[in-house]
């Protein structure tokens, strides 16, 4: 499947992956960040029942301590 | 527009800023300076020696409470301002009452769990109104690195996403006060695009 991921194109295998599968798959292994599907917020306690689709706009934001 | 036209439209709006710390003091007094009408400040903090390295005070204020001392050196920049401050620890639930008519808030916390959590709240609890989050911005060089990133309508991240505080990378004036100075020109970007008709309703 074809995702938008931080506004740029992804090809992904199958046609879903959970938040969860996601992150593993692009070895996103930083802790804190924030994912919004489409513009809705994904809450943490939801990464694993929570699907991406073909053509669903995945944006995700690092949180760093400081400031 | 002219100058005298801005900072009249940029008077009738009211920002929220989450935290007095680095990015909360310097983005203040940027907003006290352009204008904005009102600021709502929320710390708990006293301030420290050693917090004079990157935050908009003085050493005659350390010890007294940051939003005491915030509320201070605004009226110094502008007395025509007005403050809000609360002197107490945000929360899920106190966010959305102290936060509670601000047209953009400014997310200035130093700790990472903690801008999670008002990300989390002001995304559900107050759909519609634009938060501004610093993240990245510890150590020095490569500012380049520092920009605005808009996420949506509603979310705007400023700093470098990828610079955590630590003892190599401490938190220094420069790099603080430039993403705090982004967030600034973020809310101000945001605000003149609100018509002034919107005060008519």
């Amino acid at each position: 499947m074809k995702i938008i991921l931080n506004n740029r194109e992804e090809m992904l295998p199958g046609e879903t992956l959970t938040v969860s599968e996601m992150l593993l798959l692009k070895k996103f292994s930083f802790k804190m960040r924030i994912i919004k599907i489409n513009g809705v917020l994904v809450p943490k306690d939801k990464y694993d029942s929570t699907l991406i689709k073909e053509g669903d706009n995945v944006q995700m934001l690092y949180l760093m301590s400081g400031g | 527009m002219r100058s005298s036209d801005i900072r009249n439209h940029l008077s009738r709006f009211r920002v929220g800023i989450a935290g007095a710390g680095g990015l909360g003091s310097n983005c203040a007094a940027a907003l006290a300076r352009s204008g904005v009408g009102t600021l709502v400040i929320c710390d708990y903090d006293v301030i420290e020696p050693a917090n004079l390295s990157r935050q908009s005070y003085f050493t005659n204020q350390v010890g007294t409470l940051k939003t005491i001392a915030l509320k201070e050196n605004i009226a110094r920049i502008n007395p025509d301002i007005i403050v809000l401050a609360y002197t107490e620890k945000l929360t899920r639930t106190n966010i959305p009452k102290i936060y509670s008519g601000c047209d953009i808030i400014v997310e200035a916390f130093d700790r990472d769990d903690m801008k999670e959590m008002i990300i989390e709240t002001v995304q559900s609890e107050m759909p519609g109104v634009p938060l501004i989050v610093g993240s990245g911005v510890a150590g020095w060089g490569n500012t380049d690195s520092i920009r605005c990133r808009k996420i949506d309508d509603t979310l705007y991240v400023c700093g470098d996403e990828s610079t955590e505080v630590s003892e190599e990378h401490p938190l220094m004036a420069p790099r603080v006060g430039i993403a705090a100075n982004m967030q600034a020109d973020t809310v101000v970007e945001l605000l003149m695009k609100k018509s002034s008709d919107y005060f008519r309703l």
